[in-house]
């Protein structure tokens, strides 16, 4: 049993190290190929599991490719494998980018590969654009999602004209907070009915 | 307090707070990059670009090498380990106890609040990033070549839009290096 354990904790690092190794457009891209490994072939977790974890996902902070090789881990061995497939997920890219990071800045010393960096800026700051527009058009169009919206954007906006320091994490916790009281007072209502 | 332990509260922050995947993280690490002054505002787009372009959830590319570059190989470490921390705990702990947390009421009621408010934070920084990043001196004094490379990705993307394909981000990248080098190269 104990020696099936290990096998299954190995199991699981090489897999998601593979996963790590070969997806490249960050965790959106990885779901369909965690699935493809861990439902079909390996048989690992089941298609509603799967949803599950989409589901679970969306409603936790932190990379979704970390969420799910967590997720999967646990079903599989616990803790440990939790661990092993989550470290697996992560090694990878880490042994690549900390080379990269040794190197980067002199790279860009270079006259062509700094003109190639000035149209890379501007296809991040439009790809960044793109993802904001496809989260807006699936956002329920109701006065509240788009008044948070709103001034959200126009706050970021502002503070990154003005450079004051608006943290973005204050941002996010008032509208969490606004969001949870407007419910709270419609509960109060309808119990008052 | 040492430079590891502020990459590690950081990016820990980042981990908690990074709804809706790595774009909803990038306004995050941002913010916390700038306020330390770690990078600045070009060198982490540079960088957004390789972590895009590489294997590898996007937002613990960023925090290996903005760890990397502030303190080493333990920088790297501490980064890393910092921003996925926080996703692989309340994993555990909701598979492990509160397998309905999620439907919860009240959690929905307060992430019907959080997902717009990062709708919103992450249309923001992209418009600020397109525009800062088509002016070559001075940050709101967009150029010619600036706004023709914008132009061009733009209409790509569009038109794919509406044909309801998708076009993958590296091949973006690559053009829009391609691009670089031809139009700021004359």
């Amino acid at each position: 049993m104990r020696v099936g354990k290990t096998l299954k904790i190995k199991d699981l690092f090489l897999t998601f190290m593979k996963i790590g190794l070969f997806t490249f457009g960050g965790g959106y891209a990885m779901i369909p190929i965690i699935e493809d490994i861990c439902v079909d072939k390996r048989r690992w977790i089941s298609h509603d599991e799967m949803m599950e974890i989409t589901v679970i996902a969306e409603a936790t902070p932190g990379p979704i490719a970390i969420n799910c090789a967590t997720f999967v881990g646990y079903k599989q061995a616990g803790a440990a494998g939790a661990g092993a497939a989550t470290l697996g997920v992560i090694l990878p890219s880490f042994c690549i980018i900390f080379v990269i990071s040794m190197c980067l800045e002199h790279f860009l010393e270079i006259t062509w590969v700094a003109n190639a960096f000035r149209g890379i800026k501007i296809a991040v700051g439009i790809l960044i654009l793109n993802a904001a527009v496809n989260m807006i058009k699936k956002m329920p169009k109701k006065p509240m999602p788009v008044l948070t919206m709103a001034v959200s954007c126009f706050t970021m906006i502002l503070s990154d004209l003005f450079s004051w320091r608006v943290s973005t994490v204050v941002l996010m916790v008032a509208a969490a907070g606004f969001s949870l009281s407007v419910y709270g007072v419609k509960q109060l209502e309808k119990r008052g009915r | 307090m040492s430079v590891i332990w502020q990459l590690f509260f950081g990016f820990f922050r980042v981990g908690c707070f990074a709804f809706g995947g790595a774009y909803g993280a990038i306004p995050l690490i941002r913010d916390v990059v700038l306020s330390h002054g770690w990078l600045d505002d070009e060198t982490l787009t540079y960088f957004i670009a390789v972590s895009e372009s590489t294997p590898g959830p996007i937002m613990v590319n960023l925090a290996t090498y903005i760890g990397s570059t502030q303190a080493g190989f333990w920088g790297a470490v501490a980064a890393t380990v910092a921003v996925t921390l926080p996703a692989f705990v309340l994993i555990i702990i909701i598979i492990a106890m509160m397998r309905n947390a999620v439907e919860n009421q009240y959690v929905k009621a307060m992430l019907d609040g959080v997902k717009p408010c990062i709708a919103g934070i992450i249309l923001a920084t992209g418009g600020y990033m397109t525009v800062k990043g088509c002016a070559a001196a001075k940050p709101f004094s967009p150029d010619i070549q600036g706004m023709t490379i914008a132009a061009v990705l733009a209409g790509i993307l569009l038109v794919r839009g509406k044909r309801k394909k998708k076009i993958s981000p590296i091949l973006l990248i690559l053009l829009s290096a391609c691009l670089g080098i031809c139009i700021y190269g004359m």
